[in-house]
C-alpha cells in the first residue's frame, strides 16, 4: 500500500528524514511516533505530497509521489484522507458545508453530496448538529466532523496527524474507537502520527520510531514495547533498577500466555524461590501482555531456563 | 433668540445646495469604492498567491506588486489628484467635478483596499489551506471555496473602512475641483466665511460616517460564524 525506501529530507542544509525505509500494509493501524521535531509528521505529509523529500523512493497505491504531476497528485490525494491536530475546519461553513466540500471540490452532484454526508453523520454520531458552526461544536466534536470530512471521497488510506493531541483523555478515547470503527468497517488503512505511546498502544498493530529523523525501532508494538533495546528504552523514557547479584530474568509474556499462572506453577515445580525484581504489564491493542524480571542465585539459573524452555511458550532473555 | 432664528432660517435656505452635495458625495464615494474594490480584490488575490508562502509563489510578481502598491500609498491624496489630472482627463474628459473625482479616488485607494483584503486572506489559518489541498483541491479552488469565504468577514470590514476613508478623500477632492460636500465647505464656508455651512457640512459628514460604519458592523455582525 505504502512502500518507502531510503527515503531523506533537508530543510535548508538540515537532514530532517535520514534513510527512512518502511512499508505500510493495506487494512493496518501504523504508528508514526516520535517526540517533537523528530521529523515524524514531515514523513506523514510526504505521503500525500503536502512535503516533497530530497532522495529515495515514496510509492503510494502503486504510484511514485515524487513524479506525480499536479493533477496527478490530486487524484492521489482524493483517494488519501487526512486530519489534524487542530481540526482545520472552516469556520464559516457548517458541518453540513464542511463535510460536503471535497465532494463539492471534486463536481459530485448535489444528490450525492447528500446522501454521503447523512450517512457520515451517522457514522460519527452528529446527525443533530448538521446546521451547527464549527465554533460552537467541542473539540472532540470538531475532530469528528474533520473525520467524516477525510472519509468523504472513500479514501483507502488516512493520515492522522496529532488528531487527538489536543483532546483530554476521554475524548481521545473516543476519537480512537471511531477510528478503529472505521478501519474495522471500511477497511481504511490508517497512519497515526502521535507523541503519545498511549495512542500508539490502544490503536496500532505496527509502528514506526523516530528519532532526529533516523528510525530507531520498527515492528509489531508488542515487540517495540515489551522487547524494548536500549534506544527504545531511552525513548520511552524508563530504566530498569536490577540488582547486581544472582542472575536476573527477563519473562516475556505474549497475549497467548499473559492469563496462564507460569511463575507460581514454575517455583512448585522447581522447588526454587526467586525474587520479582521488575515487571509491567501492557494492554496493547485489547490484548494484556506483560513482561517479568526474576532475580536467582547463579546456580538455579540453568534449571529456570530449562524451565522455560521445555515447558512453557514464555519467552526469556538474561540479562 | 434672535440668533437661533437666523440661524434656521439661513439652514433652510442652504437645503437644496447641501443635499445636491451630499448626493455628489455619495455618488463618489460609492462608485470608487465599487470600483476600488474590484481592483483591490483582483491586486489582493495576485498578491496572496504569489507571496513566498501563497499557493503559486512568484517572487518578481509579488515583488512588482508590492513596490507599485507602496508607491502609490505614500502620495498624499491631494498631490496625487493633482499628479492624475493628466489621466483623469484622458478618461473622463475633464479633470473637475463629480465623475472626474471617481478617478483618482478610485488609484488612490484601490492599493489601500489591496492592502486591506490581503491582510484579511492572510488570517485565515494556513492548516485550513493544507486541509484543502489534502483532499486534492485546485489552487483556483482553495482561493474561492477556502481563502474567500474564510475571509469574508474580514473583507467586509475592510469595505467599510476604505468607504469611511473615501468620504473623508472626497471631501478633501472637493477643494480642488471636485463636487459634493468639501466643494460647499470650502466654496462657501470657507471662501465667503459662512460657519453655518461649515456647521452643515461637518454634521451631514459625521452622520454618513456613522451610518456606514452601522452597516458594516451589522454586515459583520451577521455573516460572521
Amino acid at each position: 500500500m505504502i512502500d518507502i525506501k531510503h527515503l531523506s529530507k533537508y530543510f535548508n542544509d538540515q537532514k530532517v528524514l535520514d534513510d527512512i525505509s518502511l512499508h505500510v500494509n493495506a487494512g493496518e493501524i501504523f504508528a508514526i511516533v516520535g517526540h517533537s521535531g523528530a521529523g515524524k509528521s514531515t514523513l506523514l505529509r510526504c505521503i500525500n505530497g503536502l512535503e516533497s523529500y530530497s532522495e529515495g523512493n515514496l510509492s503510494v497505491l502503486g504510484e511514485e509521489v515524487k513524479t506525480l504531476t499536479e493533477s496527478a497528485l490530486s487524484t492521489l490525494r482524493s483517494q488519501i484522507g487526512m486530519i489534524f491536530q487542530n481540526f482545520s475546519l472552516l469556520n464559516q461553513k457548517n458541518v453540513y458545508d464542511n463535510i460536503a466540500l471535497p465532494m463539492k471540490v471534486w463536481g459530485y452532484e448535489k444528490e450525492a453530496i447528500q446522501k454521503k454526508v447523512d450517512e457520515l453523520l451517522n457514522l460519527i454520531g452528529l446527525e443533530h448538529k448538521k446546521f451547527t458552526y464549527p465554533k460552537e461544536l467541542s473539540g472532540g466534536q470538531k475532530q469528528r466532523v474533520a473525520i467524516a470530512r477525510a472519509l468523504t471521497l472513500n479514501p483507502k488510506i488516512l493520515l492522522s496527524d496529532e488528531a487527538t493531541s489536543a483532546l483530554d483523555p476521554n475524548t481521545t478515547k473516543s476519537i480512537l474507537e471511531l477510528l478503529q470503527e472505521i478501519n474495522a468497517k471500511l477497511g481504511v488503512t490508517i497512519i497515526i502520527v502521535t507523541h503519545e505511546m498511549d495512542v500508539v498502544k490502544k490503536v496500532a498493530s505496527r509502528a514506526v520510531l523516530l528519532e532526529e529523523g533516523k528510525i530507531i525501532g520498527l515492528g509489531r508494538i508488542e515487540e517495540l514495547f515489551l522487547k524494548p533495546d536500549e534506544k527504545m528504552m531511552r525513548f520511552l523514557g524508563e530504566d530498569e533498577e536490577l540488582p547486581s547479584e544472582g542472575t536476573n530474568i527477563r519473562l516475556f509474556f505474549p497475549s497467548t500466555v499473559s492469563y496462564q499462572p507460569i511463575v507460581t506453577q514454575m517455583a512448585r515445580e522447581l522447588n526454587l524461590n526467586f525474587n520479582i525484581v521488575w515487571g509491567k504489564l501492557e494492554k496493547l491493542n485489547n490484548h494484556v501482555v506483560g513482561s517479568l524480571v526474576i532475580n536467582v542465585d547463579a546456580q538455579a539459573a540453568n534449571a529456570v531456563t530449562q524451565y522455560l524452555q521445555t515447558k512453557t511458550e514464555v519467552i526469556w532473555e538474561i540479562l | 433668540m434672535e440668533t437661533l432664528v437666523t440661524f434656521f432660517e439661513k439652514s433652510l435656505a442652504m437645503k437644496s445646495v447641501l443635499i445636491d452635495a451630499l448626493m455628489e458625495t455619495l455618488t463618489m464615494s460609492l462608485v470608487s469604492t465599487f470600483l476600488a474594490t474590484v481592483i483591490g480584490f483582483v491586486l489582493a488575490i495576485i498578491l496572496i498567491t504569489t507571496d513566498k508562502n501563497g499557493i503559486a509563489p512568484n517572487a518578481y510578481t509579488y515583488k512588482f506588486l508590492d513596490v507599485t502598491i507602496n508607491m502609490l500609498r505614500s502620495f498624499p491624496f491631494i498631490i496625487l489628484i493633482i499628479v492624475l489630472f493628466p489621466v483623469t482627463k484622458f478618461l473622463v474628459g475633464k479633470h473637475t467635478g463629480t465623475f472626474a473625482m471617481i478617478v483618482p479616488l478610485t488609484i488612490g485607494t484601490a492599493p489601500f483596499i489591496a492592502r486591506m483584503i490581503e491582510g484579511a486572506f492572510k488570517e485565515v489559518d494556513s492548516s485550513v489551506v493544507e486541509a484543502a489541498k489534502s483532499f486534492g483541491t485546485s489552487k483556483f479552488q482553495i482561493i474561492f471555496r477556502v481563502l474567500l469565504p474564510e475571509a469574508f468577514p474580514s473583507i467586509i470590514s475592510a469595505i467599510t473602512l476604505s468607504l469611511i476613508i473615501i468620504v473623508g478623500f472626497s471631501a478633501m477632492a472637493g477643494t480642488v475641483g471636485g463636487g459634493g460636500l468639501g466643494a460647499v465647505a470650502m466654496n462657501y464656508g470657507y471662501y465667503r466665511f459662512d460657519g453655518i455651512y461649515i456647521f452643515w457640512t461637518v454634521f451631514i459628514l459625521i452622520v454618513l460616517v456613522q451610518i456606514f460604519q452601522s452597516i458594516g458592523d451589522f454586515l459583520y455582525k451577521i455573516i460572521k460564524h
